[in-house]
């Protein structure tokens, strides 16, 4: 066990968390005529543990895209999306249903860019939901959970009401504690400073850098390039895979 | 997480005369699991909901479900008996009209406690402590205990439903468009309820929708129905942002943003 783990430790090229293997994706609109958009073709990254990867490129070149296909959320038309599960490795593009659910739970998480608010529930349960999937008792994901929420300067009085008729920087504030609170291995990151002031980028930046610290892989879309810089160790630069 | 289903159904098909409910469904659902059934009006969404939960006999194909022994069982076999057993104890169904699902001319508390007096509770204090318990989590004040449905809001017939329908823990709760007709305030409400009543009790779950809102909100897997026949399913989420049919990408297009 001892020295399982130690040439774990040293060996020089570990096993990446995510491997993104020529990944293509159209979209084909059937209400213009049967409108064929092609998005990517042929993306293929890898991205370490302890790594931020950023991807780069105009907006139109299909960023959001990429990490929409690892996430699950947008199909995949060819190509393989290799996430570390454990000791073993799940193809996103080959995994049922179930299965991406449970790897949302356990394996990655997403910040959007944009929160989708659920009716009736607040802040503080929205996220603190992620903690609660992965067995984490009530009473101390809701403290984690205010912790963050403090961290990223969202006042106490907001907490407890639902995020619906907060501003955009507020609800980009809920939805970073959301993807930032669980243990997740792979952590994805479209545009998580977009509406956020400086001091609040700056504790995005300091998450960021914990996560990396932790062993977390992180892929991101940083549109303004103090963060882009601060947090990715590299750029992957997506008009490359251009369809 | 086990890996086998709690309820299958294979090559389900409906024909009523001549003209057809709905053809070829095959779908597996395990517990704790929401799966939504989305179409328009006429697409056999209803009928499906009808086969799987045998309160329509399939034309052909076949329903099967895990009862609590572990052992799963073809629904067509079962005796009339162990049928209604099930209905009673390891199965909900919420109907669209409360009236369907309640006995409007018994007491809120009357409405849950039958449920447990069909399984076989027989101290009353003991049924209406429970029933009292159940009104509380579906956010019915006491007070309204021993008023009957017809003085309640839609709202508050649908929770008085869902009470009499989870007072026996089923492990599984088929509902048809238990949002339907109310107000989006009430709806909210309601939706809200469901959501968390199905995490905290693992509930697997059918729900027949025409709301794609109420589908994202609710449901981990969707199937998309048109004309009797499902034309695309998968993560809820996926075939909401990513659709790929002709048919459920006017679906998509169709909602109006808030």
């Amino acid at each position: 066990m001892i020295t399982a783990l130690s040439s774990a430790i040293s060996a020089p090229h570990a096993d990446p968390v995510l491997a993104v293997r020529d990944l293509a994706k159209s979209f084909t609109l059937h209400l213009q005529g049967g409108l064929k958009l092609p998005v990517v073709s042929g993306v293929s990254f890898d991205v370490a543990a302890g790594e931020c990867v950023a991807l780069g490129g105009p907006s139109g070149a299909g960023k959001s895209s990429i990490l929409k296909m690892i996430f699950g959320n947008y199909r995949i038309d060819a190509g393989s999306v290799r996430l570390a599960d454990a000791d073993a490795v799940v193809d996103v593009a080959q995994a049922a249903p179930r299965e991406i659910l449970r790897l949302r739970q356990h394996r990655m998480a997403y910040v959007s860019q944009f929160l989708r608010v659920i009716p009736r529930v607040g802040a503080r349960e929205v996220v603190a939901e992620p903690l609660l999937a992965e067995g984490v008792p009530a009473s101390q994901a809701i403290a984690r959970a205010e912790a963050l929420l403090d961290r990223l300067n969202l006042p106490e009085r907001l907490w407890r009401l639902p995020p619906a008729t907060f501003s955009g920087g507020e609800q980009q504030r809920v939805n970073v504690a959301r993807g930032f609170i669980g243990s997740q291995s792979l952590l994805l990151l479209d545009e998580p400073t977009a509406s956020l002031d400086a001091a609040n980028r700056a504790v995005v930046i300091a998450l960021i850098a914990e996560k990396k610290a932790q062993g977390c892989a992180l892929v991101g879309i940083f549109h303004d390039t103090e963060t882009r810089e601060a947090a990715a160790d590299r750029v992957v630069d997506v008009t490359r895979f251009s369809a | 997480m086990t890996d086998a289903p709690l309820l299958l159904a294979e090559g389900l098909t409906k024909y009523y005369g001549a003209r057809l409910g709905c053809a070829d469904v095959d779908l597996t659902l395990h517990a704790g699991e929401v799966l939504a059934i989305v179409g328009e009006s006429g697409s056999g969404k209803s009928t499906l909901l009808g086969l799987l939960s045998t309160a329509l006999d399939p034309s052909a194909g076949r329903v099967s479900y895990r009862m609590r022994d572990g052992i799963l069982r073809d629904l067509a076999a079962l005796s009339e008996a162990e049928r209604r057993l099930l209905l009673r104890t390891d199965w909900g169904f919420v109907h669209q009209n409360a009236a369907d699902g309640l006995r409007m001319a018994v007491s809120a508390g009357g409405n849950v406690g039958e449920r447990l007096m069909a399984v076989g509770a027989r101290n009353y204090g003991a049924i209406r402590a429970e029933a009292a318990d159940w009104l509380g989590r579906v956010e019915i004040a006491a007070d309204r205990m021993d008023d009957d449905p017809r003085t309640f809001s839609g709202g508050m017939r649908q929770r008085l439903q869902i009470a009499r329908n989870l007072v026996t823990r089923p492990r599984l709760v088929f509902m048809d468009e238990p949002t339907g007709g109310l107000d989006v305030s009430v709806q909210a409400r309601l939706l809200d309820l469901i959501r968390s009543l199905v995490a905290t009790y693992g509930l697997a779950v059918v729900i027949v929708t025409h709301d794609l809102a109420v589908a994202r909100l609710l449901s981990h897997r969707i199937m998309v129905m048109k004309a009797g026949r499902v034309i695309e399913h998968g993560l809820t989420d996926q075939v909401l942002d990513d659709p790929r049919e002709p048919y459920t990408q006017l679906l998509v297009a169709s909602v109006l943003a808030a």
